[in-house]
């Protein structure tokens, strides 16, 4: 018990930390969680609070198609990862643009429900307080999709270039958790919108 | 500052010297290194500091006398919007993230924070917004010509931000500054939740880690769910004054109730974020100059735990007087009455601390015994506050900004001080001056006390916050006069502690590793401690590892666990 306390001991192999990459991930998971939160509940509060319409079930249809590709790039993405981590490196880069595809689907069917929405119902973000919220939170949430394709398409290119190896498997997996984050966000803003707000 | 390489410049050689000045400022601008990023913080909360202390001295020196026209109602209005802000978000949030910064790695042995670049990134990113915050003295005319600094109030209530009664530019500068401010605070955050999850030393496990560092955890876990809220309504601000959404526009349907309780989903548990890094300094202040190791343990990590979690539910007491219902009011005031108790239990802790102990009174050690009391009165006026009926005679006076002065001031900014004190040897290697030290802390509690003790009392006389100027007859004169002369001597005290900063840089006595005969890590290295801070990864048996080292007959690894 009597060692000196600055003097180094070589009992290090047994002193194992959390990585802080997936540390710091958590971390921003958190703080976005509580951002979309706040956005949750303002939707929440204002549903049916509107004064003109459209409303909510008059002019919105569930995104069956979308919220399958989205949920399912969560599977895709998982795949990338184990593959990576077994060194397959190639069977990762189709995992990984599978992934970069169903991220692009689901972005499209909102752009798509968005052009619809805006030119056809006349529903915009200054029309009422629906506009507002709808567009905003599902926004703030597609806008997570873009960056989270930015950062996959990212991955795809350095796999495909033979960049990435296995042991670049836990940053891949840091990405991955990002992406879960946001299919979980949408799960929850399918939820609040779609379903029960409608 | 030490990690320049010394090199002999001769006299004559100006341009070698130029070029070496161009060499430390191109080393600070671009440096990932968590000491200069925790002095530029420093440094930039000091300049803020001055920069708010005047603003409150402008508010004062209009409030010292009856029907006063020192400045305009207009210009009053930006005042006390721009002291609200720049304190709160530009001096203290930007100070203990610097001593944050500066002792988390320090203090658990390690070489840097998790993520260095995104350390600068955050500094320079809420550095940005509090320039682009007073740029709008500038700027904040716009096209309209309408309107300058912003002049909503610092929790800027709707529908005063609305476009029509806010033209101009001046709110979405304060927006967009308090939104960059946000960014910097969650990724500072971040990274030192991960520093201290991931990068403490051999055998430093969570139970042996100095109380700063636990309490920086517990902080930074509240920024998350605190500041990310913030962040969310500015957006929805932005957007309103922007794009034309109607989240805070009654005319159609909106409400501005949502923007009060998000505004104080972050304002109250921005307090204890706060405060908590003043608790963690009186955790390491206290003990070294008691002689004695810190009083219950478990017991501060716990209660601290336990305010980061009251304090997210506590948020409605700042809206009593908006009408919650019987429910609502029930539950903040209890859950405002319920936090006292972690927050006691650390009072007792700190009292245990110096029972018996040896007690030095050197000039920090003077700042925290001033701290608990000074911190145990703004207490209790809070818990007065915290019941209903009390709180709807006294809301929005002024017993209530002398309430939150004393906790600001009479408690964080006393323990700040206390941690210039401590830990300036550490980071320039020379000690302040203790004489006028002493000169600022008495000068510094005259004028506290003079300020904000008897500012409560035109607060419960009726004299609302914000008032441009109030008629003679009201009776609130004399006491004015004397809140502002307080005014007068802190700030003389302040200007002693800003020179004093500057001239023990050059001519204070040398510091060497360890003035104090403390026991955390960051007093094993030199001072100031060098780029790579530890020559060799230290290992740990106990919460004193210096002690032990001191002491290796009677180390405290005999006696924890």
């Amino acid at each position: 018990m009597n060692e000196s306390v600055v003097i180094h001991q070589p009992t290090t192999g047994e002193w194992k930390l959390p990585s802080r990459g997936v540390v710091g991930m958590a971390c921003l998971i958190v703080a976005e969680a509580a951002i979309f939160i706040i956005f949750v509940v303002a939707y929440v509060f204002y549903i049916g609070k509107s004064i003109a319409g459209p409303k909510p079930h008059d002019v919105l249809e569930l995104p069956i198609v979308s919220t399958i590709c989205l949920l399912s790039s969560s599977i895709t993405v998982h795949f990338a990862v184990s593959a990576l981590h077994h060194g397959k490196r190639s069977l990762c880069s189709i995992w990984l643009a599978l992934t970069v595809l169903l991220g692009g689907i689901f972005l499209a069917g909102t752009a798509q429900e968005w052009y619809q929405l805006i030119y056809h119902d006349g529903l915009t973000i200054q029309t009422n307080l629906f506009g507002t919220t709808f567009y905003s939170l599902v926004g703030l949430h597609a806008s997570h999709v873009i960056v989270g394709l930015l950062m996959l398409s990212l991955a795809l290119l350095f796999s495909l270039r033979g960049q990435m190896t296995v042991k670049h498997t836990e940053r891949l997996e840091v990405l991955s958790l990002y992406w879960h984050f946001v299919d979980a966000v949408w799960v929850v803003v399918f939820l609040v919108v779609y379903v029960f707000g409608r | 500052m030490a990690t320049q390489t010394p090199i002999a410049i001769s006299k004559g050689d100006t341009a070698l010297s130029r070029r070496l000045f161009f060499d430390a400022v191109q080393d600070w601008l671009t440096t990932v290194d968590h000491k200069k990023i925790g002095i530029m913080y420093i440094v930039y909360a000091l300049l803020f500091l001055v920069v708010g202390g005047f603003e409150a001295l402008l508010i004062r020196i209009q409030l010292a006398i009856p029907n006063n026209t020192f400045v305009s109602p207009q210009a009053f209005n930006r005042l006390f919007t721009m002291h609200g802000t720049t304190m709160v978000f530009f001096v203290g949030m930007p100070i203990l993230f610097g001593f944050g910064n500066y002792l988390i790695p320090l203090m658990i042995g390690a070489r840097d924070m998790a993520f260095p670049r995104l350390n600068s990134f955050s500094f320079w990113i809420s550095a940005f917004g509090g320039v682009l915050l007073y740029f709008s003295y500038l700027g904040g005319d716009g096209l309209y010509g309408a309107g300058s600094a912003p002049d909503v109030g610092w929790f800027a209530y709707a529908p005063l931000t609305a476009r029509i009664f806010s033209p101009g530019h001046s709110t979405d500068y304060w927006t967009l500054a308090l939104l960059l401010s946000g960014v910097g605070s969650i990724g500072t955050a971040l990274n030192i939740v991960a520093t201290i999850i991931c990068m403490r030393c051999p055998g430093m496990r969570l139970n042996r880690m100095p109380l700063l560092p636990w309490l920086y955890l517990v902080t930074s876990v509240m920024v998350f769910v605190a500041v990310s809220p913030l962040t969310a309504a500015q957006i929805m601000l932005m957007l309103d004054r922007y794009v034309g959404s109607h989240f805070f526009d009654t005319q159609a349907g909106g409400s501005a109730v949502l923007w009060m309780h998000f505004f104080w989903i972050f304002g109250h548990p921005e307090v204890y974020i706060l405060v908590l890094p003043a608790f963690a300094f009186a955790n390491e202040i206290i003990p070294v100059f008691s002689r004695k190791a810190i009083f219950g343990y478990p017991a501060m990590v716990a209660a601290s735990v336990g305010i980061g979690f009251i304090s997210l539910s506590v948020w409605a007491h700042h809206m009593f007087t908006v009408g919650l219902g019987p429910y609502g009011n029930t539950f903040f005031a209890f859950a405002t009455m319920i936090i006292a108790v972690p927050t006691g239990i650390k009072i007792f802790n700190w009292l245990a601390t110096l029972w018996g102990g040896k007690i030095q009174f050197t000039v920090p050690m003077m700042f925290a015994v001033a701290f608990l009391f000074q911190f145990l009165i703004a207490g209790l006026t809070g818990i007065m506050l915290s019941i209903v009926p009390f709180d709807w005679q006294l809301g929005n006076s002024y017993f209530v900004v002398a309430h939150f002065h004393y906790v600001l001031v009479g408690a964080i900014l006393y323990m700040i001080f206390s941690a210039f004190y401590f830990w300036y040897p550490k980071m320039t290697g020379r000690m302040l001056n203790v004489a006028l030290g002493k000169w600022h802390f008495w000068l510094f509690l005259i004028g506290f006390h003079l300020t904000f003790d008897f500012m409560h009392i035109p607060g419960i006389l009726g004299m609302p916050r914000r008032i441009y100027t109030y008629e003679a007859d009201r009776g609130w004169g004399t006491l004015n006069m004397i809140v502002s002369i307080g005014a007068i001597f802190q700030a003389v005290a302040t200007l002693i502690f800003v020179y004093n900063l500057v001239s023990s840089y050059f001519k204070g006595e040398v510091a060497g590793a360890d003035p104090w005969d403390a026991w955390t890590l960051e007093w094993s290295t030199t001072s100031p401690p060098p780029g790579y801070n530890f020559a060799i990864t230290p290992t740990v048996e106990s919460r004193r590892p210096l002690w032990d080292l001191k002491h290796p007959e009677d180390p405290d690894s005999n006696y924890e666990e």
